[in-house]
C-alpha cells in the first residue's frame, strides 16, 4: 500500500508491503542509512527516530503505521552545515567510539531533554541514565554518553560556534 | 527481523474494528501500539493473517473520572498514563507503574489495552489493575458490551477472557486518592521484565496485592490479604505471598528463589504502602 | 597552490592533549557507512538455514519448495557447495603437533554440531524473499545427544567428530621446572586452591556482522566488504580457502561498529558470499540478525580453571600451578585453540613468583565455537590469580591489599624476567595500587565495613581489588613462532608528505571505534610539525594498505602507532637532507622544531617543512642520491610485548534478602604508558571496565542441557544499560614503556582484564562474614542468594544447601552441570 511520510521535513511517498518496518522504509526505500539496526527484540534502541516528536524504536513500527506522520532521523539533526547541540556535545565529551549506537542515542537523548523541559524536570546523572535505559552501547561504558547529554542539557558546549559538517544531509533525491 | 506477510486493515472507528474482527475471527489480530505483537512477528513467533490497526482510534485514548471510578481508554499510551495529572492524583500507582514499563521509546508507543490484552504474566500493569480491584470493558459487534473483573480476565499464559471477536475498550479502576501504595519491581537490568514484581494498594485498612511473573497469569496474592484481614502482621502476611502461585523457573530464577523474592517484595511493598 | 601553515616554534605538543576525534562528525550525522549501508545495485541477498539442534545427523534436505518461492535464485546445501572449497575453514593456531582440527566447512554436510550450524543457504533477489525461503527449506534431522558439559565431553561418551574419535583437541603444557613447583608446594606454609568457571560470553558488538562481495568487471576479481577487524588476514585466508589468487581479492572493512574480538575471524558467511559472487558473477550480500549473531558469531571465555597457590608463612607466593579445561565449541575457528595460551603467561599476575606450571586441555562441545573476546585469555588468567590472592589473604589472615603488597614485583626489579621467560618492560604496581586505594578511601571503607557488621543488618558492604598486568602489543613475531602461531606480529605504516605539505598516512591497523585516525594524526603532527587536521589516515582497504596485520590484542598503538612514528622519522631524515642541500648547510647542523628547519648558528636560514615537501615533489634541485618525494614505509616488529598494568577497586552493597548488588563506587588506575590522547584512553578504560563488570554481574551465554542457547538475543542476554552500571573514577599513573620510542603500551583490553575479579572480590568480601567464599559468575541475584543459602547450611526457606543446589540444577534452563563446579573452591 502507499505510504506517505514527511521525513526530515520532506514529504516522501512509496508503495510498500504492509510488513515493511519503518526502519527498513528509511534505510532501504529512502536510502537514509544513518538509522541502524542492532537487534531484533526491541532492546537496543540503535534504530531510535522521532515519530511525530516522540522517540520510538523504528524497528517496532510498521511503515504503514507511520503513514501521514512526521519522522526525524539522525540525518535531519544537523542544520545549515552545523551539528545539532546534542551531536556537538557527543563530540566534545567523547560520547561515541564505534558510532553504531550513536544515532539512536542522539535521538533518544534529544527527546529526553525535550520531555524533561516540558515537565519542568532537571536532569541529573541518574535521570539521564534512566532516560536512556532503552539504548545499549557496547563501547563507552555510558559514562561519556551521560556526560554528553548533561553538557547539552546545561548548554555547556565549546565556544558556541558548533562543528561545521557537510550540508545537505536530509533526504537524498 | 522480517515478519511473515499479512493483510493490513487500518480502521477509523471501533465499529469498523469490531466488524473486521467478526469477519476474520482467529486469523486477525488487533494492532495498537504493536509493542507486544510486532516483536513476536519479527521473530516469526506470531504470524497473523490479518492485522487490524486500531492505532488511530484517538477516541479510545483518555483518562476520565466517573464518580469513584477512573476510566482509561484502551488505546491510551503508557507515556500518557505516566504524565496524566488526573491519574497522578487519583491512582498514582498506575501512573508510576506506567512509567516503569519497558523504556521511554516503548512507552511512547505501547498502550495499556495492548499490555492487558496480551495477558503476559511478566507485564507490570495487569498486576496493578488486579491490586486495585479493576475491571475491563470489552465489546463485540454481535453481543455488545460486557464488563469483566480483572480477577476473571487472565485465563492462561498469554490468554484472556477476550473472545476472538471482542475488543478491549476501557480499563476501569477505583479512584484511590490518598491510598498507600507501593510497586516493587525486581529485575537485573532496568529495561527488562520483572523477575518478580509486587503491586500493593492499602486503603481503609485493607490491602490489595498483585503479583508480576509469579505464574502463568498475572495474579492476586489473596493469601496475603486474608492473613492481613485476620489481623496478621505484615511480616507474617508476606509469608503467604506465593500461596496458590505456581511460579516457573527460568534463567534468572528458580522456583524457590522466585517464591522467596515474592515474600521479601510483598513485605517491602506492604511496609511502604502502609508507611 | 597553498602550502600548509607550519606550526610555530611555540606550538605545544599535540600528543598528550584531549584532541577531539576526527572520526566523529561523520558518525554523528549518520553518514558513516557501515557494511549494510552500502548501496550495491543488483546484489543477491543471502540467508542461511541454521540447525535448530545442537547435535543431529542430517538425513535429508528438500530445497524444492524454497527454490520455487518468488524471488529465489538458488538454494544450496553443503554438498552443492563442496567443490567451491580448496581447503577447510582456517584455524591458524595449531598449538600442538597432534592437535585435532576436525573438518569445518561453511555449510555442514553430515551433521549439525551446534544450534546455528549452517545447513543450507538461500540466494534471492531481495532480503524479504531470502528470509521467506529459509522457512521453506525442509531439513530432516536425526537428533543426537548434546554435549554441553566440558568434563563430560572429555569422557568421549558422545563423540562430536566421529573421524577424530575423541572430543579432545589438544593438551598444551607450559612446563618450566616441575621439580621447583613440587618443592614449592611441599615446603609451603599455606596453600589455597580455587576452581573457577569462566562462563561463556557473547561479544555483542552493536553492529552485527555484515558481508557484501562484489565481482569486479572484466574478470577483475572480487571486492569483499565485511564488518571485520582483520581485512588483511581475511584476504589471505579467503584466497587460501577458496583457492583463488590473492591478487583477485580486495578486502574492505567499511565503518565497523565494534568488534571486541568477535570480528577477528574468518567466517563462513564471508567465504560463502565471496565464493558465490565469484561463481555467479553477481554481488552477494548478507546481513546477520541479532539472534543469529548470538548463535553464529564466536563466543568468548568458556573455561574451567583450577589454580593452586603455595606461599610461605608471611603469605609470599612461592609457587603457582594451573590446570585449564577450555571449551572450543563445535569447531576450531581462526585462533580458538590459542586463546588460553595467550593467558598462560599471566597466571602469576603482577607478583614475583619463582615457580609456575600450566596445563590446558581444549575440548569440543556442541556449542558455538569460542574465540577471542576482549582480553582473550588474559582476563581469565587475571581472574584466577586475583581471586586466588583473595583466597590466600583469607588463609594467611591479612588484608587483601596487604597480601598483594607483599608480593608485587617491585619497581626496581624492572625490566623483570618472569619465571615464564618473558620480560616485563616496566611497572609500578605498589604505587598504582596506592593511588587506587587512596582514591577509593580504602581504610575508611574497611572501618565502615567493620562498623556496619557490628551493627548487623541485611545490606552488606564489600570492597574488592585486583591488580593486573596485560600482555599486549601483539607481538614479537619470533615469540609467536615459538607458540606455533601461523602469522607474524608486525605492523606496517607508510607516511607520505604531499606537495602542499599535507600528510597521508597509510596504516595496516584496522580501527573499529578506537580513534586511530585521530591518534595517528597526533603522532604525525608532533613528528613532522604539521597540524593534525592536515593529516589524512587511510586504512582498512587492502588495495590502499596492502600490508597489515590489523587490530586486536591492544596492538594498534604499540605496534601500528609506533610504525607510524618510525616512518615519520624516516621522512624527517630525508627532509633534513633536502633542507640542508637547499640551505647549503650540513645536515648535522640542522634543527627541526615546530615544522621548520633552521641552521644552528645562522638564525636567518630557515625552511618550513612544506617548502621542503614542495622541493621534494618538483625534484628540481635535490641532493645526489636522493629520490623525489617524501615517503617512507616502515614495517615494525616489536622486540617485546608491552605490559600495561593497573589496580582497580570496587565497592558494592549486597542485599542479602534479594541477592541484588549495587555498585557504589568503582575506581581504576590503568597505566598504559605514555598517553597519546587521554580522552580516548579514558573512553577505552570506561568501556573495558563495563564489559568486565558485565561478565561479573550480568552476562552469560546460558545453554540448556539440550544445547539450546537460552540467552540468544539482547532481550535475554544481559548487556547492561546506562542505569545498570556505575560512574567510574579514574586515577592517573604513567610509566612509559622502554620497549618503543613512543613509550606507549596499549589500552584496549585493560579495563576488561581488571574489572571482573575486582567486582567478584567485592561481592565475596561483602558476604565473607556470612561464610561465603566463592561466587559463580555472573554474580546474579539468584547466584548470590544461593551462595548465601549454601553458606548458611541452607536455613533459607527451609531448604538444605544440597537441596537448593539440586533443585536449581533441575529446574532451571541454565546448564548447571556445565558450570556447577565453582562452589566452595577454597580449601
Amino acid at each position: 500500500m502507499n505510504v506517505t511520510v514527511t521525513v526530515n521535513g520532506v514529504e516522501r511517498s512509496a508503495e510498500v508491503e504492509p510488513r515493511l518496518l519503518l526502519v527498513h522504509y528509511l534505510r532501504e526505500v529512502l536510502g537514509l542509512t544513518g538509522t541502524n539496526v542492532g537487534c531484533d527484540t526491541t532492546s537496543c534502541g540503535a534504530c531510535t527516530v522521532h515519530l511525530d516528536g516522540d522517540s520510538v524504536k523504528s524497528c517496532t513500527v510498521l511503515a504503514v503505521q507511520a503513514d501521514g506522520s512526521e519522522v526525524t532521523t539522525i540525518e535531519g539533526m544537523a542544520r545549515d552545515g552545523v551539528l545539532h547541540p546534542m551531536q556537538q556535545a557527543f563530540m566534545e565529551n567523547h560520547g561515541l567510539q564505534c558510532g553504531y549506537c550513536t544515532p539512536g542515542m542522539v535521538m533518544a537523548a534529544t527527546a529526553l531533554i525535550t520531555e524533561s523541559e516540558a515537565a519542568g524536570r532537571t536532569l541529573d546523572d541518574q535521570a539521564v541514565r534512566v532516560g536512556l535505559e532503552g539504548n545499549l552501547c557496547r563501547c563507552t561504558g555510558y559514562q561519556n554518553i551521560v556526560a554528553s547529554v548533561l553538557a547539552c542539557a546545561a548548554g555547556e558546549l565549546g565556544d558556541g560556534t558548533g562543528v561545521q559538517v557537510r550540508d545537505g544531509q536530509g533526504v537524498p533525491a | 527481523m522480517i515478519p511473515a506477510p499479512f493483510a493490513y486493515d487500518r480502521v477509523d472507528s471501533t465499529d469498523a474494528a469490531l466488524a473486521a474482527l467478526a469477519e476474520h475471527g482467529d486469523d486477525a489480530k488487533l494492532l495498537a501500539g504493536g509493542h507486544s505483537l510486532l516483536p513476536l512477528m519479527k521473530l516469526r513467533l506470531a504470524s497473523p493473517e490479518v492485522l487490524v490497526d486500531v492505532g488511530r482510534l484517538s477516541d479510545l485514548s483518555y483518562v476520565r473520572q466517573d464518580g469513584d471510578t477512573i476510566a482509561i481508554g484502551a488505546l491510551t499510551r503508557h507515556r500518557d498514563l505516566e504524565t496524566s495529572s488526573e491519574l497522578a492524583e487519583q491512582v498514582p500507582i498506575l501512573a508510576h507503574v506506567a512509567g516503569q514499563v519497558g523504556d521511554p521509546q516503548v512507552r511512547h508507543r505501547g498502550t495499556i489495552g495492548g499490555s492487558v490484552a496480551h495477558a503476559d504474566p511478566a507485564s507490570d500493569l495487569p498486576a496493578v489493575i488486579l491490586a486495585l480491584g479493576g475491571s475491563f470493558l470489552v465489546r463485540s459487534s454481535e453481543r455488545g458490551d460486557r464488563e469483566i473483573p480483572a480477577t476473571e480476565f487472565f485465563t492462561g499464559f498469554l490468554e484472556s477472557a477476550l473472545e476472538p471477536d471482542e475488543m478491549l475498550i476501557e480499563i476501569r479502576v477505583p479512584a484511590v486518592p490518598g491510598a498507600g501504595w507501593s510497586f516493587q519491581k525486581f529485575n537485573r537490568r532496568a529495561l527488562d521484565w520483572a523477575i518478580v514484581g509486587v503491586a500493593a494498594v492499602s486503603r481503609n485498612g485493607s490491602s490489595g496485592v498483585g503479583l508480576v511473573n509469579m505464574g502463568s497469569v498475572p495474579l492476586l496474592a489473596s493469601g496475603v490479604t486474608e492473613a492481613l484481614d485476620q489481623g496478621g502482621s505484615i511480616a507474617d502476611a508476606a509469608e503467604h505471598a506465593a500461596d496458590g502461585a505456581e511460579p516457573q523457573a527460568d534463567m534468572n530464577a528458580t522456583v524457590e528463589y522466585r517464591t522467596h523474592l515474592a515474600k521479601v517484595l510483598v513485605r517491602r511493598a506492604l511496609e511502604e504502602a502502609s508507611g | 597552490m597553498t602550502a600548509t601553515e607550519p606550526r610555530t616554534n611555540e606550538s605545544p605538543a599535540v600528543t598528550g592533549t584531549r584532541l577531539l576525534r576526527k572520526e566523529d562528525p561523520v558518525l554523528l550525522t549518520g553518514e558513516g557507512r557501515y557494511t549494510d549501508d552500502l548501496q550495491i545495485p543488483g546484489a543477491l541477498h543471502m540467508a542461511v538455514v541454521r540447525s535448530p539442534f545442537a547435535h543431529a545427523r542430517i538425513t535429508s534436505i528438500d530445497t524444492a519448495e524454497a527454490e520455487a518461492s518468488p524471488g529465489v535464485v538458488a538454494v544450496y546445501t553443503g554438498a552443492d557447495l563442496a567443490d567451491l572449497w580448496a581447503d577447510q575453514m582456517p584455524s591458524a593456531w595449531p598449538v600442538t603437533d597432534d592437535m585435532v582440527n576436525p573438518p569445518h566447512f561453511p555449510v555442514t554436510q553430515d551433521k549439525a554440531r551446534y544450534v546455528g550450524d549452517a545447513v543450507a543457504v538461500v540466494l534471492a533477489e531481495s532480503n524479504v524473499a531470502a528470509r521467506d525461503a529459509v522457512d521453506l527449506v525442509d531439513v530432516d534431522y536425526d537428533p543426537l545427544p548434546a554435549v554441553v558439559d566440558l568434563e563430560a565431553a572429555l569422557t568421549d561418551e558422545v563423540v562430536i567428530h566421529e573421524d577424530a574419535g575423541t572430543n579432545k583437541s589438544y593438551t598444551w603444557d607450559l612446563e618450566i621446572d616441575e621439580a621447583a613447583v613440587t618443592k614449592a608446594f611441599d615446603e609451603a606454609a599455606h596453600t589455597v586452591t580455587g576452581k573457577f568457571v569462566q562462563q561463556r560470553l557473547l561479544p555483542m558488538p552493536m553492529e552485527p556482522r555484515a558481508v557484501a562481495c562484489v565481482p569486479e568487471p572484466f574478470g577483475g576479481g572480487v571486492t569483499l566488504y565485511s564488518a571485520t577487524q582483520i581485512p588483511h588476514i581475511l584476504k589471505v585466508m579467503t584466497a587460501v580457502t577458496l583457492g583463488m589468487s590473492e591478487a583477485d581479492i580486495r578486502v574492505v572493512a567499511p565503518a565497523v561498529g565494534g568488534g571486541f574480538g568477535s570480528k577477528l575471524e574468518v567466517y563462513a558467511e564471508e567465504l560463502l558470499c565471496t565464493a558465490l559472487a565469484h561463481k555467479l558473477k553477481r554481488p552477494v550480500r548478507w546481513l546477520e540478525e541479532r539472534s543469529e549473531n548470538a548463535q553464529a558469531t564466536i563466543h568468548g571465555r568458556g573455561q574451567i580453571q583450577e589454580i593452586d597457590l603455595a606461599a610461605d608463612a608471611d603469605g609470599k607466593v612461592t609457587g603457582v600451578r594451573v590446570r585449564l579445561l577450555a571449551d572450543m565449541g563445535a569447531y576450531l575457528q581462526l585462533i580458538t585453540p590459542g586463546i588460553p595460551l595467550l593467558g598462560s603467561f599471566l597466571y602469576c599476575g603482577v607478583y614475583d613468583v619463582p615457580a609456575f606450571s600450566f596445563t590446558c586441555t581444549g575440548v569440543f562441545t556442541t556449542m558455538t565455537p569460542t574465540d577471542a573476546y576482549r582480553g582473550a585469555g588474559r582476563p581469565e588468567a587475571t581472574y584466577a590469580i586475583e581471586r586466588g590472592m583473595d583466597l590466600l589473604a583469607r588463609e594467611v589472615g591479612v588484608d587483601p591489599a596487604e597480601i598483594r603488597r607483599r608480593n608485587y614485583i617491585t619497581t626496581d626489579q624492572f625490566p623483570y624476567t618472569a619465571v615464564t621467560g618473558l620480560e616485563y618492560d616496566s611497572g609500578n604496581h605498589e604505587s598504582g595500587a596506592e593511588i587506587a586505594l587512596d582514591l577509593a578511601g580504602y581504610d575508611d571503607l574497611r572501618a565502615e565495613q567493620e562498623q556496619r557488621r557490628s551493627e548487623g543488618g541485611t545490606k552488606h558492604l564489600g570492597i574488592g581489588m585486583a591488580s593486573y598486568f596485560e600482555m599486549c602489543g601483539l607481538a614479537p613475531s619470533r615469540v609467536l613462532a615459538s607458540l606455533n602461531y601461523s602469522a607474524g606480529g608486525w605492523e606496517s605504516a607508510t607516511v607520505r608528505m604531499m606537495p602542499t605539505g599535507k600528510v597521508q598516512v597509510v596504516s595496516g591497523a584496522t580501527p573499529h571505534g578506537q580513534g586511530h585516525e585521530t591518534s595517528w594524526s597526533m603522532i604525525v603532527a608532533d613528528k613532522l610539525g604539521v597540524s593534525p587536521d592536515d593529516v589524512e589516515v587511510l586504512h582498512s582497504d587492502t588495495n590502499i594498505s596492502p600490508h597489515g596485520l590489523d587490530t586486536y590484542g591492544s596492538r594498534s598503538l604499540p605496534v601500528g602507532g609506533v610504525a607510524v612514528a618510525l616512518a615519520c622519522d624516516q621522512v624527517l631524515d630525508k627532509a633534513k637532507q633536502i633542507a640542508a642541500h637547499q640551505m647549503e648547510a650540513s645536515a648535522d647542523d640542522l634543527e627541526f622544531s615546530g615544522g621548520v628547519f633552521s641552521v644552528r648558528g645562522s638564525p636567518d636560514k630557515e625552511m618550513p617543512m612544506a617548502a621542503v615537501a614542495f622541493e621534494a615533489f618538483t625534484a628540481h634541485d635535490l641532493p645526489d642520491d636522493v629520490e623525489p618525494n617524501l615517503t617512507a614505509q616502515v614495517t615494525y616488529d616489536p622486540p617485546n610485548f608491552s605490559w600495561p598494568f593497573g589496580t582497580h577497586v570496587c565497592v558494592v552493597e549486597v542485599d542479602e534478602e534479594t541477592g541484588a548488588v549495587e555498585v557504589r563506587d568503582y575506581v581504576a588506575v590503568d597505566d598504559c604508558g605514555t598517553q597519546i590522547n587521554p580522552m580516548i584512553v579514558e573512553g577505552q578504560v570506561h568501556g573495558g571496565i563495563v564489559q568486565g563488570l558485565a561478565q561479573a554481574l550480568f552476562e552469560e551465554a546460558v545453554y540448556d542441557a539440550d544445547g539450546n542457547l537460552s540467552a540468544g538475543s539482547l532481550a535475554e542476554y544481559l548487556v547492561p544499560a546506562a542505569p545498570d552500571v556505575p560512574t567510574m573514577r579514574l586515577g592517573q599513573s604513567v610509566t612509559p614503556s622502554p620497549t618503543n620510542s613512543l613509550g606507549v603500551k596499549g589500552v584496549g583490553e585493560a579495563g576488561t582484564i581488571g574489572a571482573a575479579p575486582t567486582v567478584i572480590n567485592a561481592v565475596v568480601d561483602a558476604l565473607s562474614h556470612l561464610g561465603v567464599t566463592e561466587m559463580r559468575m555472573p554474580a546474579s541475584p539468584l547466584h548470590i542468594w544461593e551462595a548465601i543459602q549454601a553458606a548458611r547450611g541452607g536455613d533459607g526457606d527451609g531448604l538444605t544447601a544440597e537441596q537448593t543446589t539440586d533443585t536449581a540444577g533441575a529446574d532451571r534452563d541454565a546448564p548447571s552441570d556445565s558450570v556447577q563446579a565453582d562452589q566452595g573452591g577454597a580449601s
